[in-house]
């Protein structure tokens, strides 16, 4: 996808190009020649956003935008378990969309297939040590690799201490377990719960409120709940005008809600 | 084994600021410049296009702009018994890579430090006694002055278009500006930027609280600005973007926006990217720099022959190089010799978020879009009462509102759940935060040198941080908090939340990129890297740039004086160095 191919959107909507090193080889016509598996094996490949612009445009035409969008990170359980405890930590309710309904778990497992879950520019280089907190992150984990050791070792904590895998407790348990990942009173068995707990937060809010190319914040979701306007360029006419709400429509990078259904 | 290639007069390691400033000085001598940049050719086009570039996630989040720690790292720890471990990932600082450096990503706070920050121990001495400065607190006087840089920070006042306000031309206090400044020769090039309404809150706060505030120095044009190399920038859309983003409107001073599209021009100047400059090479005399090896980006590796090497690279980069290519003796602080690594500083920041009853729109803003008080920096109050050394300013910036990381919550809010949606819809429109911008003294106990332990990707060691805040900086920190907190509960908020900085440093969470230190200019050799020219005392074809020259750092964000030092040093290289190469201060 390039923006040659997005027809013009209106005045101020701000569609527009991805740059140049992170289309890949998914040009636009191979976007839309790609089978959905090649396009979820190229994900794995290739640096991720050019592929996500893709999915940014297949998921504005379907119903229910990329609620059921295949991982191309997380196993069926690991998904089940982010789905589940991403919708506890930003729960849907009447005044607005939560994590569920701005698919931040697709958010989150596309983010663990691309640089970000490898942790590319990291320094993952030994001896390790677990050191103080003030040293920060010493796992010798990347974020991929403490997602899938954490999820399997607090489902097997809830299978051991509750009734079957996180995913399929009730929401109050669910609430438990999290709170107690957050606290570490939970030892799980290879990972450092608190590590875990923290990384799934700050994931969990990055998907709520990052572009909606990225796959999360559908619909502007997290945007509408807090009131940002996405990334508009000029605000010079409203800036003095204080204390009035700005009340043009919500824009993302690749432009408003439903701009790409206007292609082709 | 290393190519040799084609000598060039001048070389500089890095091209940022610094890099950029010695280029565009030195290229009007004749001779060749050659500039080595370990990171990519970036351009306001396409690189920092508005089309793409206000992605949060991407350069603010996943550090799309920053220094690689897999490339470039070092290690840290708190005191000296502790095993330091590498930064893993960026944190409390966020180094630039690529053309322009850092100068692509900041924010355009624009400051000059004051006169009694170049003086600060004999100011300090004289004023307070010889016992109020802690016996482990290393600070030094500069060996230059204020009155000596002023022209230079006036030169990089205009090469940027700053928008502000002078407090004192001439000695002639300004109303409506900081009266606390040094004099400066002329106003600021453009009027200040439009206030975002937080500001114009604040504003009122501190005049009824009695203090004097004033519009934050800003290099965010306010309007079209044609600079003195004839390059144009544009009027600041207020699009809340600059920090951590490239600009692409041309409105934020950068090398690209005010030197670059000048500078590549010329004949006699070159630029190589993606070639990271591992030694500076010496002669058997060791008196004496041959050039630098460097290795592209296949792992090839180069030896450029120069006349003159000049350090560019960020802070605490040139340090790592000096230790590495063994240019001065290192510092022991043991046995408190040597000088390479010691006085590594910092910058001590806190907040005090305000959460209001109106709607702020906090997305509308600009990176240097704020409005300071003064009073409580340098030496613009008595510290005899107060007990510490140093100070800061107390501003309310609006740099942004972008939602990731620029959202405040009231205290107690819950971490996540229903509670955390309900105060992020009720509180990001209607909050601002204060902060507080603290100096940080030098002291025996922080410094840099190589870990024993940790590599690069070329095998060589990684620089070590051993760095905490001592009691002076926690105390002045929280003294300025206290303040803020007046200032705050006099916008009429309906509740605030301070942000006092306490405990030890810590490298995780973001703080500023406002490393200073290592390689520290002053006017003896037992105590300093470079003279007060930002010569090497001990191969004098050797020139370091950059807040790492900064024997100790003062209360304000360092790149005005960053620059001006710049300019200062490449004065001394036309003027003198050039005429008659060797050292330009006799011991």
């Amino acid at each position: 996808m390039s923006e040659k191919n997005l027809k013009a959107p209106e005045a101020d909507a701000q569609a527009g190009s991805l740059d140049s090193d992170v289309h890949g080889p998914t040009g636009a016509d191979e976007c839309s020649s790609l089978t959905r598996r090649s396009l979820l094996k190229a994900a794995l490949l290739f640096p991720a956003v050019g592929v996500l612009g893709c999915g940014a445009h297949e998921s504005s035409h379907s119903a229910t935008p990329g609620a059921n969008a295949a991982s191309v990170f997380f196993s069926t359980e690991e998904r089940a378990f982010v789905e589940a405890a991403t919708a506890r930590l930003i729960p849907d309710e009447e005044d607005g969309l939560g994590a569920k309904g701005a698919n931040v778990a697709v958010f989150i497992d596309q983010q663990l297939a691309g640089p970000y879950g490898r942790a590319e520019r990291w320094y993952m280089h030994g001896p390790w040590a677990q050191g103080i907190p003030q040293q920060g992150y010493q796992l010798k984990l990347t974020p991929a690799e403490l997602y899938r050791t954490a999820i399997r070792d607090v489902d097997a904590w809830c299978v051991q201490n509750h009734t079957g895998h996180f995913a399929a407790l009730s929401g109050a348990d669910q609430d438990a377990v999290l709170h107690g990942l957050e606290s570490g009173d939970i030892k799980l068995a290879d990972v450092p719960a608190k590590a875990f707990f923290t990384m799934l937060l700050k994931n969990t809010v990055e998907g709520f409120l990052a572009d909606p190319m990225y796959g999360g914040n559908r619909n502007f979701a997290g945007w509408k709940l807090v009131g940002f306007p996405g990334p508009r360029y000029n605000y010079v006419a409203e800036i003095e005008q204080y204390g009035k709400p700005y009340t043009q429509p919500t824009v993302g990078i690749l432009g408003r809600d439903g701009t790409l259904l206007r292609r082709g | 084994m290393a190519t040799t290639l084609k000598p060039v007069d001048i070389v500089l390691v890095g091209f940022g600021w610094t890099g950029s400033i010695l280029a565009e000085q030195l290229t009007r001598t004749g001779l060749s410049v050659l500039a080595l940049e370990r990171g990519k050719y970036r351009d306001t086009v396409p690189d920092f296009a508005t089309t793409q570039i206000q992605d949060e996630l991407r350069y603010a989040v996943r550090d799309g702009l920053f220094e690689e720690p897999a490339r470039d790292t070092l290690t840290f720890r708190n005191t000296m018994d502790q095993t330091a471990l590498p930064m893993r990932h960026l944190g409390s600082f966020l180094p630039g890579v690529g053309v322009g450096g850092a100068g692509v990503h900041w924010n355009g706070q624009l400051w000059r430090f004051l006169p009694e920050d170049f003086v600060i121990r004999s100011h300090t001495e004289q004023r307070y006694g010889k016992s109020f400065i802690p016996a482990d607190m290393t600070i030094q006087d500069w060996g230059i002055t204020y009155a000596e840089l002023e022209p230079h920070y006036d030169t990089f006042d205009y090469l940027c278009g700053i928008s502000g306000a002078a407090g004192n031309i001439q000695g002639v206090i300004q109303p409506g500006g900081n009266p606390f400044e040094g004099a400066r020769q002329r106003g600021y090039p453009l009027p200040p930027l439009k206030r975002s309404y937080p500001t114009v809150l604040f504003d009122k706060a501190a005049k009824d609280a009695g203090f004097k505030p004033f519009p934050c120095p800003a290099a965010n044009a306010s309007a079209a600005y044609k600079n003195p190399l004839g390059v144009q920038m544009g009027p600041c859309t207020y699009c809340g973007y600059c920090e951590w983003f490239g600009c692409g409107n041309y409105s934020k001073a950068s090398p690209q926006t005010t030197i670059l599209p000048v500078l590549l021009k010329r004949e006699n100047f070159s630029l190589r990217t993606q070639c990271d400059v591992t030694r500076i090479n010496l002669d058997s005399t060791g008196k004496n720099a041959t050039g630098v090896t460097y290795v592209d980006e296949q792992g090839r590796q180069f030896e450029q022959p120069a006349a003159l090497v000049i350090c560019c690279a960020f802070a605490q980069h040139n340090a790592l190089l000096l230790l590495l290519s063994k240019i001065g003796q290192p510092y022991d602080p043991r046995t408190n010799t040597g000088v390479v690594g010691r006085n590594y500083a910092y910058q001590i920041t806190s907040a005090v978020d305000v959460f209001l009853d109106e709607i702020m729109n906090p997305f509308m803003g600009a990176g240097a879009l704020g409005q300071a008080i003064d009073e409580f920096n340098g030496d613009n109050f008595d510290h005899g009462p107060e007990g510490f050394v140093g100070g800061g300013y107390i501003a309310l910036w609006t740099t942004g509102g972008r939602p990731i990381l620029q959202h405040q919550l009231p205290e107690g809010t819950p971490k996540w759940g229903a509670g955390w949606k309900k105060a992020m819809a009720e509180n990001y429109l209607k909050s601002a935060s204060i902060a507080t911008h603290g100096s940080v003294m030098s002291y025996r106990d922080s410094y840099l040198d190589l870990d024993p332990t940790y590599r690069d990707i070329y095998g060589d060691p990684l620089l070590r941080l051993t760095f905490d805040y001592h009691p002076n900086e926690i105390k002045m920190s929280g003294f300025l908090t206290d303040k803020a907190t007046l200032i705050a509960q006099a916008m009429k908020p309906r509740s605030l939340h301070a942000k006092p900085r306490i405990g030890h440093y810590s490298i995780v969470p973001y703080q500023t990129t406002h490393n200073t230190g290592g390689c520290a200019m002053g006017a003896d050799p037992k105590t300093s890297v470079v003279n007060k020219y930002l010569q090497s005392w001990d191969v004098p074809n050797v020139f370091v740039m950059g807040s790492s020259v900064f024997p100790q750092n003062a209360g304000y964000n360092p790149t005005g004086t960053v620059a001006a030092l710049a300019y200062w040093a490449a004065d001394a290289i036309k003027n003198l160095y050039l005429k008659n190469p060797g050292p330009l201060v006799q011991v």
